[in-house]
């Protein structure tokens, strides 16, 4: 484990130049952002504090994993902008990282009249949001892109460039970046309170009150998504309320990729919102999700309706998807506001900013939210440049399909026979990934963690064979 | 990539898999065993109560000791048995990839036998919804934490399922140090009827609710709780507990025979066999409970014994009992099977309660099926079982079997009542009357 990252004991007691609160996705691209900066010759000091025992444990962790175009956002949206400034960053930063991106393409179908109607309006839209590869077609082309869909496609919109890609990995990339810029992840840590006012007259600083005690930070960046309109309010600010929208999404078994090579998205109409259909970067296929606004920030349970209502769109979508094994289901919370916008403002005078409201989409533009954040910081006061002293991103550990995985790779496997011993059957996870990411920076805290980071016991059979022994290896760290 | 090159390559060394291998090598063929596993065995490995060998064995032993036995009753005859040896791929019509701690693998041989098992839906499978806590298991993690691991359970369990399986897990989790609070059956009754539930109600204590379903898991870090629900009135209720297992409900491990592209039966999602356990890729054989989950060990192992001659006469190029490609009468989609000079095989049907039946397939001349038996897996209880057989309208063969038709339970049909099938006839289907 880095110095850098704890998950108990004290916390830093001097002050430090920024907290970024809230260790998903866009808390941990800002904290990247922040640590690869300098004002004044000096490295910026950043922590990034976290509630849960894991960065990217929350919303981050249960979305439909897509690399947006942003050709459907709504133009002029700062969303817009963000999402297509964010989806050329990641898709950048992905190669250099080893964060898994699959080119699939998406297709979005018309079932109705309406829908069919709407489609050049949507290829109108997407070249307002900058995208103009968007081409509509015809019912003989959907059916060629997609053959197992189900009959009444009249039909579609091409979206060349929506990708897949790996949500957890993109996380801790992120995370483990930071710490290797100097930044500390401060896991276990619930912002509970704030004060202001410390510090010297012209270098204020804010106390952020933990559950693991004070942390003095004279500038603050809220990203703590489903919490982050509480935390605004800690600033005495009352700009938005987040209002937890759960997504239900169910994970096909692999043997079902083949029947989606692409995303299959619904046409937004007045039937409501659809469902799509997507392959995900583990090689297996996604439907969802649902749409339910919940008041309980903390239920990520799945429901007997949720189930029903996809069971009942996958049937019509692509009857030869159900026939094949759910190997997962889960639930997400979107951090959705009354706005139709991100939620994005900075209090100059607080030396705070927050980044609120930040939807599905947040997982694309986070790179450019942090690039974005570090802009608005700079007009506020803390004027920063990008350190001369930065090394090329940590290489991350494969977890996708569409490139070589360890099992694969004889000459791997002749320097070290745990890359050849496999643990976990059904995704094929090997001993060595597994000692690798109990080992590595920013080590998972549990067996979700350790899912995560290796894909193990995610497959099939849910622990069946490897559960025991997987558990095993986690407790025999964990005692060490 | 290193290359190996074998008479006959078994994927998975379970009890199948390994009885196979011992006849192959007896019969002076070289054959490999792949298990994935680090010790060979399967199953049984963890299934730490007696029982086992009796059909194969004429004996009964323990699940490990059984294991240990079969094992190295295959490594006796001459078999290699390769272990943390994970079968990844095809990379021919009987060539394999294969990934071992010594790297990677090319195993071409001139036959293969799949003998890759089955294992147990787990809850996402299921569908059951609720919140995601640790906890919720299958038997088979279940008996691997407990037996292999020696790790903890908690206190307070519901078993999901009231099959054979189930009971095995009562006495896994009583072992551990956890009560079983409840055992739930969505069949009216338990399905492992008679054998074990009478008793086992007795002797375990434990209650069963039938017709009853599991709707809801409920607790965030634990689980607290699970919601049941009544099939007949619709009631629900609360059911505190700290370990949910879902037994039962098998599923084969089929990916390989998928990934082959054999025909495959829709009811129980396994490789069609015809009698002489060929699948319809020439050469390629499967045996074990990836053609019928599940049955028990020992019936698992005879299949293995079964298929012994049919690969040895394939090899041989042997007329009349098996031997490359012919097609099948065409009307059942389930398309060609590698064997049978015999003729073409007829497709053997079942009709509901039934879901699946094993064989798929009757060859006719190729010899009965492992152990004189057709098994049939039933969704529902019968408790006097007359069985109809009928090939192109007509009947074949009716019979009052003495025991009952259970859900959760291999049912088996003596073979004989196929015997007045039309060899050039169409498809021949079991119902019961």
């Amino acid at each position: 484990m880095n110095s850098g990252v704890s998950r108990s004991g004290p916390l830093p007691e001097g002050a430090i130049d920024v907290a970024v609160v809230g260790g998903g996705v866009v808390g941990a691209a800002v904290a990247r952002e922040l640590a690869g900066r300098e004002s004044g010759g000096r490295a910026l000091s950043v922590a990034l504090v976290e509630a849960r025992a894991d960065v990217g444990d929350g919303t981050s962790k249960a979305n439909t994993a897509i690399l947006h175009t942003g050709f459907d956002a709504t133009p002029g949206t700062l969303e817009s902008r963000l999402v297509r400034r964010g989806y050329e960053l990641l898709g950048e930063y992905a190669g250099r990282a080893g964060i898994p991106v699959e080119r699939t393409g998406a297709v979005l179908v018309a079932w109705t009249g309406e829908e069919l109607a709407a489609l050049p309006g949507l290829a109108d839209k997407a070249v307002k949001n900058g995208y103009r590869e968007c081409e509509v077609v015809g019912a003989d082309e959907v059916y060629r892109m997609v053959p197992a869909l189900g009959p009444g496609a009249l039909g579609g919109l091409t979206v060349p460039g929506e990708s897949i890609i790996c949500p957890w990995t993109t996380t801790l990339a992120f995370a483990t970046e930071a710490l290797a810029r100097g930044a500390r992840v401060l896991l276990n840590t619930r912002v509970e309170s704030v004060q202001r006012g410390g510090g010297e007259e012209g270098d204020e600083e804010t106390v952020l009150l933990t559950s693991r005690g004070p942390l003095r930070a004279r500038w603050v960046v809220n990203a703590a998504g489903l919490g982050s309109d509480a935390v605004d309010g800690l600033f005495g600010h009352e700009r938005f309320t987040v209002t937890p929208r759960r997504g239900e999404l169910l994970v096909f078994d692999k043997m079902a990729r083949p029947l989606a090579n692409r995303i299959v998205l619904p046409v937004p109409s007045s039937r409501g919102k659809g469902v799509l259909i997507s392959p995900t970067i583990y090689g297996n296929v996604m439907l969802g999700p649902t749409a339910e606004d919940l008041r309980d920030r903390t239920d990520t349970s799945t429901s007997e309706e949720g189930f029903a209502f996809l069971v009942d769109k996958g049937l019509a979508l692509m009857p030869a998807l159900l026939k094949e094994e759910v190997t997962a289901s889960y639930a997400g919370l979107r951090a959705a506001t009354e706005h139709g916008d991100y939620q994005v403002h900075l209090d100059a005078a607080q030396r705070y900013l927050v980044l609120g409201g930040i939807r599905s989409t947040g997982l694309t533009s986070s790179m450019a939210l942090a690039e974005h954040a570090a802009g608005l910081l700079a007009e506020a006061g803390l004027v920063t440049s990008v350190r001369d002293d930065l090394s090329e991103p940590p290489r991350m550990p494969n977890i996708g399909e569409a490139f070589p995985r360890p099992y694969m790779c004889g000459d791997l496997i002749a320097k070290d026979p745990a890359y050849g011993t496999v643990v976990c059957f059904c995704e094929r996870v090997t001993a060595g990934e597994i000692r690798d990411a109990l080992a590595s920076p920013l080590p998972p805290a549990d067996i979700d963690g350790l899912r995560r980071r290796t894909r193990a016991m995610m497959g099939r059979c849910q622990g069946f064979f490897c559960g025991a022994e997987i558990a095993e290896r986690l407790a025999r760290v964990e005692e060490s | 990539m290193m290359k190996l090159t074998t008479d006959v390559a078994v994927v998975g060394g379970g009890p199948s898999g390994l009885t196979a291998a011992a006849g192959l090598a007896a019969a002076g063929l070289r054959v490999l065993v792949l298990d994935r596993e680090r010790e060979a065995g399967g199953i049984p490995r963890h299934s730490d109560h007696t029982g086992y060998g009796l059909r194969d064995l004429r004996t009964v032993m323990t699940g490990p000791a059984y294991a240990r036995l079969l094992a190295n009753r295959a490594v006796e005859a001459g078999a290699r048995v390769r272990t943390s040896a994970m079968v990844t791929g095809w990379a021919g019509e009987h060539a394999l990839d294969v990934t071992t701690p010594e790297g990677r693998l090319r195993v071409d041989a001139r036959a293969v036998v799949l003998a890759t098992g089955a294992r147990e839906r787990p809850r996402t499978a299921r569908m059951v919804p609720g919140d995601r806590p640790p906890g919720v298991l299958t038997t088979g993690q279940l008996q691997n934490v407990v037996h292999l691991h020696h790790g903890r359970v908690g206190t307070r369990a519901v078993i999901v399922g009231a099959e054979l399986v189930s009971w095995s897990a009562v006495l896994t989790l009583r072992e551990a140090g956890c009560r079983t609070v409840l055992m739930t059956s969505e069949h009216a009754r338990a399905e492992s009827y008679g054998a074990f539930s009478v008793p086992g109600r007795a002797v375990l204590r434990v209650p069963v609710a039938t017709s009853t379903r599991v709707v809801r898991i409920d607790g965030r870090d634990a689980v607290e709780s699970v919601e049941i629900e009544d099939l007949r009135t619709g009631e629900r209720r609360t059911v505190p507990c700290d370990t949910v297992v879902f037994t039962g409900d098998w599923v084969p491990d089929h990916e390989l025979a998928r990934a082959a592209g054999l025909s495959m039966d829709p009811g129980s999602r396994s490789p069609v066999v015809d009698n002489t356990l060929a699948t319809s890729r020439p050469g390629v054989f499967a045996v074990g409970n990836l053609v019928h989950p599940v049955d028990t060990a020992d019936v698992a192992a005879l299949d293995g014994r079964h298929v012994v001659r049919h690969v040895l006469a394939y090899l041989s190029g042997t007329p009349g009992t098996t031997g490359p490609g012919t097609t099948d009468s065409g009307t059942t989609g389930s398309g060609t099977t590698g064997s049978g000079g015999g003729g073409a095989a007829i497709p053997l049907r079942a009709e509901a309660p039934f879901t699946w039946v094993s064989p798929g397939l009757v060859r006719p001349g190729a010899g009965a099926p492992p152990r004189h038996r057709i098994l049939l897996w039933s969704a529902e209880h019968r408790p006097i079982a007359r069985v109809v057989v009928t090939q192109d309208g007509r009947e074949i063969a009716r019979r009052t079997l003495p025991w009952p038709v259970s859900p959760g339970r291999v049912f088996r049909v003596p073979s004989s009542l196929l015997s007045g099938a039309d060899p050039r006839g169409g498809p021949i289907t079991i119902s019961l009357g």
